[in-house]
């Protein structure tokens, strides 16, 4: 169904559209002066623009529309438990979000093919960079499968998931230089805003630093928004 | 697998359904032999949607006791789901898919094998009249089509038990007939529990009836047994002309229950409809004939009123409303 539907190529084609325009411009900013980092470590700093607005797009229609249209009934009816379905859900989600990113690879062939400067082709970033956003993209679609569990609202829910991404990325970036952490007695808090830098563990992956504690951060994650969603459906189903 | 021993396909007992303090199942006792076809009648809010989401697993009661071919509802859902096809109200379709292939995703989903679905799916297709259709987008179809989709998915992995939630609902009569005659057809091999608001249409198709009114169900039986119980007489007409006279008298001989229950105004001609009711259920339409004759009354028609389910239905959700309003009339007095 996913493959057949229109609606897929319109948003893949806008996500490439997007991420190329974010790549020319890295580009064109090495072309001006050299910088210190790789081009593939910028273009994967950036990661937040595409999350906020891909994640949100692919998911809130998962479980949202199925309750709107009432379809859930007739799904429910068949021998599938609910963990089965929103399992597959995040799954499909899941893997439609990590074909686009693939097809970002593309971007990088091309400057391979043509800049023939070794230089800005660094394995190790892009194979970290890449790694990042398979692991915590885990974590950003099961995120969206939970908002979208709580409204039969497709736009509600997109709201409501952009607006936990924003939290958890941007969120834990401000917590992580808010000043009234600083103090002895907020030490241990501190240490538990440090652990869940989504942008540091970014830096971490893209140095080729793959931190076990990082990578159980997003499953941990992850697991815990799927039970939620789960918990979410068939509480819905009790007090429909 | 162990096949329960009795030959119920569902079975309900004391079943409760409360939502928020509002009771919408009370107390609900039936059961359902297979392969028989039964109706489910009651007016808007009576409880009927409830019962049927419960029966499917969809819904967990309040208590009581469900099980649907030897197995409970409760703790074994998956079993159950298994053999119950079900069509909810509204028949809720996913609008961009296919009709074919969304007949392939609900085969996979109810288990049916990859082998044998393509052959099934032509099966229900041509069951169901939608050969037309089969590659067309289910949003752009029209309503009766939309419904025949939602009946041939609640037939397709061919389960021993088929709820369909008003499925003639939206239908022009030739769609209706045919949907009557699929049903029809389903019957002895498959148990099928319909809901409806169409009396005339459960009548013809339902080996059973069960009326249900604010939760509680208050008639149960064939069509012409429930006549017999809610309505307890039968009822003749005459149009006759001429004094009245002993009529009555007469007819007090002919059977001690019958009595005249109406006069009609007299007409240019003389004639006036009368109304006779008894609660004897024999035929005394030649006896009622003679009598009136020999009372010297000219007879232009004599008919057997013959009560339409319609009738029983009023005359059961009408009982039970008494029933109710009397319950809490009580209830303050004391």
């Amino acid at each position: 169904m996913l493959l057949v539907s229109p609606s897929t190529y319109i948003a893949a084609f806008s996500f490439m559209g997007l991420m190329g325009f974010i790549f020319t411009t890295i580009l064109e900013e090495y072309s001006k002066s050299q910088l210190a980092v790789p081009p593939a470590s910028a273009f994967f700093a950036v990661y937040f623009i595409p999350v906020m607005f891909m994640v949100p797009l692919l998911t809130m229609k998962c479980l949202a529309e199925e309750r709107r249209l009432g379809t859930i009934e007739t799904l429910l009816t068949t021998p599938v438990t609910t963990t089965e379905v929103v399992l597959g859900k995040f799954a499909a989600a899941y893997l439609l979000y990590i074909s686009f990113w693939a097809s970002t690879g593309g971007l990088f062939y091309i400057l391979k093919r043509f800049a023939g400067d070794a230089r800005l082709i660094d394995p190790g970033p892009i194979v970290g960079g890449y790694l990042f956003i398979a692991v915590s993209g885990l974590f950003f679609i099961a995120i969206g499968v939970f908002t979208s569990s709580l409204s039969r609202n497709q736009a509600v829910a997109g709201i409501l998931c952009v607006t936990a991404l924003v939290a958890v990325i941007l969120g834990s970036q401000y917590l992580g230089s808010a000043a009234w952490l600083e103090s002895e007695s907020m030490a241990p808090l501190k240490s538990a805003v440090n652990y869940a830098q989504i942008s540091v563990h970014e830096q971490d992956f893209s140095r080729g630093v793959v931190d076990m504690r990082e990578v159980l951060f997003y499953v941990s994650g992850t697991v815990l928004a799927l039970i939620f969603s789960i918990l979410s459906v068939e509480a819905k189903l009790l007090h429909s | 697998m162990p096949e329960s021993p009795s030959n119920l396909a569902i079975e309900v007992s004391h079943l409760v359904k409360t939502y928020a303090g509002v009771t919408a199942v009370n107390d609900i006792s039936f059961t359902v032999p297979r392969g028989e076809i039964i109706g489910f009648l009651g007016p808007n809010g009576a409880g009927k949607s409830t019962t049927m989401r419960i029966l499917t697993g969809y819904l967990p009661a309040t208590s009581g006791h469900v099980s649907i071919c030897g197995f409970p509802v409760a703790t074994e859902t998956d079993e159950v789901k298994r053999r119950v096809g079900y069509m909810p109200e509204n028949n809720p379709l996913p609008d961009d898919m296919r009709v074919s292939e969304y007949l392939y995703f609900r085969g996979r989903l109810k288990e049916v094998p990859r082998r044998k679905l393509g052959s099934r799916i032509d099966e229900v297709l041509e069951l169901c009249d939608l050969k037309r259709v089969r590659h067309k987008i289910i949003g752009k179809l029209s309503k009766g089509f939309r419904q025949r989709v939602g009946i041939a998915e609640s037939v397709l992995s061919e389960p021993p038990v088929i709820i369909m939630d008003e499925p003639t609902i939206g239908l022009d009569p030739h769609q209706i007939l045919i949907v009557r005659d699929l049903i029809a057809s389903l019957r002895g091999r498959m148990t099928v529990l319909i809901s409806s608001h169409i009396l005339p249409e459960i009548e013809m198709t339902c080996d059973r009836v069960l009326i249900i009114n604010q939760g509680r169900i208050v008639a149960q039986g064939t069509p012409t047994e429930l006549r017999r119980e809610v309505l307890g007489q039968s009822a003749y007409e005459i149009e006759a002309a001429g004094p009245l006279g002993d009529l009555q008298f007469l007819l007090g001989a002919i059977d001690p229950g019958l009595s005249v229950a109406s006069e009609g105004p007299i007409d240019a001609l003389g004639f006036r409809t009368i109304k006779l009711k008894t609660v004897n259920d024999e035929d005394v339409g030649e006896a009622i004939l003679r009598a009136c004759l020999s009372e010297g009354l000219r007879v232009r028609a004599l008919s057997r009123a013959h009560p339409t389910l319609e009738d029983v239905f009023l005359a059961a959700t009408r009982r039970s409303w008494d029933a109710v309003a009397g319950e809490a009339r009580g209830g303050r007095n004391s």
